[in-house]
């Protein structure tokens, strides 16, 4: 029985039990007259589905997470002591084989040989027994704690207060994710980060200034060892996110004070949403955009003017997601500019004060620190955005300032990495994952100290 | 004295009035102007989007006398379909076009001849004679489709009057074009690849539903995933958790992850998912997993302050009447608060049917032809498909990925259409 039916059974199981208990629960109340029942005959339904589906789905997914190491071993266990002599990458890849010929992956080719043939009929006939005794022992499980539940409804049984307090151990359960995801990032990323960091020394790879990390097919290849100093590609990921700032930053800090200081209500409501849809496009449109309209429009530009500008230059980038960026910025200090309060404008405007004077001298210091906060996120997006420099910017690592040219950033060098077929224990991969590591820890970083900036600076009126 | 210094004040103010009004109005244009840099590029994105995009409805089709030739389909008029389906359609394509220019014979010009016609030419002949057997035999006039070259030539994106170098064209292949044109026989004709299949190598014959089914597949997981877990942490968070220190933790995790870039969850898809849990690759499965774990914070963010919107007299009154806090929350709270999470979850949706750098890092970018048929099948995604043709060189590749973006932008307009309306219709104000 697949798994997916076996879910189905255990649900039906559990309807089952809310039906009945509820039943049990009503005749007893009419048994005991309905001064001495304590809950609603749901509730007592409920009770018993409860406790009727979480104890098989656990046991149905212990199994469905315990059976294939068990089949692994079962199945290596049984093959002739030659083959399990040999190293465990190769083991693997027999291992696989029996796998795709069970699973009819294999076209037309025969097994390699009469032992993986045997274990791969031993694999089918241990996985369909496995099934079988999966199926029995869930829907027993479910049967039994269902009946369990049934006996103990009784008139004065609180079934409400347990059923609250499971449905709140779920709630918290479900809270829990959000950590378990932040634990699952740091782990995946650090783990592997730190394998490559055995191979590759870590003041190598913060300070070195050349980055090819080539895998070498030959052992006597020039640049066989590949080189991993990710110094260009900090340097790249700021040359581009410092032109983004150069954008974003003046263009949404004015089209803040603009919309909020000077536009008129009607203004506002169709110019706000429009320029929010800016956030809403897919940054592959960006990327899209920025390759095949802005960084032909800059080529031709710059060679009008007798300048050599690359195809894939730090400006052109820079500029679309500056772009991308400007909603994000205004619409951050749109919020600060709003909460500073009238007061403050009235009495500068009662001092003779314009309202640019106003706005210069008042409102903007008294909102910094929120203008400030909004920066510093922008930032740390503009430095995890991935498609617009994977699909815009250069993909060898040049160590330079110059806008025109093309330079390379940690996302894209992240994508490059781990796209396409590559082993997963290379030098190359893992440095992924440590690029990724530093994305993650900077990225943390700017943003944890945008918050401090935002609560420590905050000005307190009333 | 006093008289006099007043007076300077009141000279000093009306010496510098005009160089402040002037300030006052370079002040405003600026910030005019900065709004009008935002919205005149996001006229400008979607005039390019558009007018790049919008001839990729439409595709060249070549009318030609077919002779669906009994003895190329069936030699042995068994009708068997395994027969039907293996015969060699395209060669009966070519020899209708042959037929129309008797007058080229050698090999490398009949190659040539043969290249104005697509390979799906032979792929939609097929499709008739399985559909319809009885045409074998009969000779029908048909459109049937060109070469993306040919194509690219008939829309005028790529020049006719250029060196032959610079063509993807040679002269004698614009001569038979320009003759098949004169007689009629080229026409411009919706295309419904687009629409109907999957990728493929050949422009003319690549379509986004493979991306379009892949993209809903993964939003199915996310939706399954992210809106309970989501709708529950914020419950919890909001109406039961304690002030302690873990919740704080929690509260701080959240945010957190919010701003995490994208492309860590695919490293963290990539290490978790793939290689410890062994799930399969390029499967909107773990593509759903992945984007699940990054919409979950909008949309508890959003719940949250759904919550919070629900005034504290409705839970007082549920308590009032006897209702335990489980109940209060369950009965009242929450469907209060329903359509502003649901709005939330649109918003944290559309986000995610955007999104493909953490799908690159899970293997979506393979070259998927078929259309994917559940949720474990390799597939890619709308965005992502996007992202491959962006990178193809064929030129007839260029309207196909803006025609996508507008696809992809439609949706996500509906999206958010329907999180607005969502939130007008049921908007409520205590």
């Amino acid at each position: 029985m697949p798994s997916s039916t076996l879910l189905f059974v255990v649900v039906g199981l559990a309807l089952l039990g809310y039906y009945v208990g509820r039943q049990r629960a009503v005749s007893a109340a009419i048994a005991a007259g309905p001064r001495s029942f304590h809950s609603l005959p749901g509730y007592h339904g409920g009770y018993v589905a409860l406790w009727c589906a979480l104890p098989a789905l656990t046991l149905l997914v212990l199994w469905q997470v315990l059976e294939p190491a068990w089949l692994r071993s079962s199945v290596l266990d049984s093959l002739p002591e030659t083959m399990q002599a040999l190293p465990d990458d190769q083991l693997g890849l027999v291992y696989n084989d029996i796998r795709n010929i069970v699973e009819g992956n294999v076209t037309g080719e025969a097994p390699s040989s009469p032992e993986v043939a045997a274990a791969a009929e031993r694999y089918s006939s241990l996985k369909a027994s496995s099934r079988k005794l999966a199926a029995a022992a869930v829907v027993v499980l479910g049967v039994l704690v269902l009946a369990w539940a049934y006996r103990r409804i009784r008139a004065d049984f609180r079934a409400r207060n347990r059923v609250e307090k499971a449905i709140e151990l779920l709630l918290i359960a479900a809270s829990c994710v959000a950590i378990l995801t932040t634990i699952g990032i740091f782990l995946s990323v650090f783990v592997e980060a730190l394998r490559f960091f055995q191979q590759v020394s870590l003041l190598d790879f913060l300070f070195g200034l050349s980055w090819s990390p080539q895998t070498a097919i030959r052992e006597d290849q020039i640049g066989a060892a590949g080189a991993f100093g990710a110094v260009p590609l900090f340097a790249g990921t700021l040359l581009i996110s410092g032109l983004a700032m150069l954008v974003a930053v003046p263009v949404g800090l004015m089209s803040a004070i603009y919309l909020s200081e000077y536009a008129s209500r009607r203004f506002r409501a169709y110019a706000k949403p429009m320029l929010e849809i800016l956030a809403g496009i897919p940054t592959v449109v960006y990327g899209y955009f920025a390759a095949l309209t802005v960084a032909p429009l800059l080529r031709g530009l710059g060679e009008s003017i007798g300048l050599d500008v690359a195809s894939e230059s730090a400006l052109g980038t820079g500029l679309v997601m500056g772009i991308m960026i400007i909603p994000f910025v205004s619409s951050l200090s749109d919020d600060v500019i709003t909460a500073v309060p009238q007061a403050l404008r009235d009495g500068s405007y009662g001092l003779g004060a314009t309202r640019s004077e106003t706005i210069r001298n008042v409102v903007f210091p008294a909102a910094l620190p929120g203008i400030v906060g909004a920066v510093l996120l922008a930032v740390s997006r503009a430095i995890g955005e991935t498609m617009i420099v994977v699909m815009a910017a250069g993909l060898a690592a040049n160590l330079t300032a110059n806008p025109l040219e093309a330079v390379t950033t940690v996302t894209v060098q992240i994508v490059m990495l781990l796209t396409g077929d590559q082993e997963f224990d290379s030098a190359k991969t893992l440095a992924a994952f440590a690029l990724g590591l530093v994305l993650f820890v900077v990225t943390l970083a700017l943003n944890v100290v945008a918050l401090r900036v935002v609560r420590r600076y905050r000005e307190q009126y009333e | 004295m006093s008289s006099r210094s007043t007076l300077s004040v009141k000279e000093a103010v009306a010496r510098g009035i005009a160089r402040r009004y002037r300030n006052e109005a370079i002040f405003r244009a600026l910030g005019l102007g900065a709004l009008l840099i935002g919205l005149g590029f996001l006229a400008f994105f979607f005039y390019t989007l558009v007018g790049n995009g919008y001839t990729a409805l439409e595709q060249t089709r070549i009318r030609l006398d077919v002779e669906l030739d009994a003895a190329v389909i069936d030699p042995e008029a068994t009708r068997n379909p395994e027969t039907l389906r293996g015969a060699d359609y395209q060669r009966l394509a070519r020899d209708a076009l042959g037929r129309l220019f008797p007058e080229v014979t050698s090999r490398a010009d009949l190659r040539a001849l043969y290249a104005l016609l697509s390979a799906g030419a032979g792929i939609e002949l097929q499709q008739l004679v399985v559909n319809d057997p009885a045409a074998i035999g009969e000779t029908r006039t048909l459109w049937l489709l060109a070469d993306d070259d040919v194509d690219v030539i008939v829309k005028g994106q790529a020049p006719r009057d250029v060196p032959e170098t610079d063509r993807r064209m040679d002269d004698r292949q614009l001569r038979w074009l320009t003759a098949l044109e004169q007689q009629g026989r080229v026409d411009l004709q919706f295309n419904r690849y687009f629409f109907t299949r999957g990728d493929s190598r050949d422009p003319e014959l690549a379509g986004i539903w493979g991306a379009t089914v892949g993209s809903f597949f993964m939003l199915l997981v996310t939706l399954a995933l992210s809106f309970p877990l989501g709708v529950a942490t914020a419950v919890y968070l909001e109406e039961f958790a304690p002030r302690n220190r873990w919740t704080d933790l929690i509260e701080v995790n959240i945010n957190n992850l919010a701003a995490v870039p994208s492309i860590v969850f695919g490293l963290l898809g990539l290490a978790l998912f793939i290689n410890v849990f062994g799930l399969p690759r390029s499967a909107p499965v773990v593509g759903g997993l992945v984007l699940s774990l990054m919409t979950l914070p909008v949309i508890i963010i959003a719940s949250r302050a759904a919550l919070t919107a629900v005034p504290p007299s409705i839970r007082e009154a549920a308590l009032g009447v006897g209702a335990s806090k489980m109940q209060m929350v369950l009965h009242h709270v929450l469907p209060l608060a329903m359509p502003g999470m649901l709005t939330g979850t649109i918003i944290g949706m559309a986000r995610a049917l955007g999104e493909s750098a953490p799908l690159l890092m899970i293997g979506m970018v393979a070259f998927i032809v078929d259309v994917p048929d559940s949720p474990v099948s390799p597939a890619t995604a709308l965005p992502v498909q996007v992202y491959l043709w962006a990178d193809s060189p064929e030129r007839a590749f260029v309207e196909r990925t803006s025609a996508a973006i507008v696809v992809l932008l439609l949706f996500l307009l509906v999206m958010n259409a329907a999180a607005i309306l969502l939130r007008k219709r049921f908007e409520r104000r205590y």
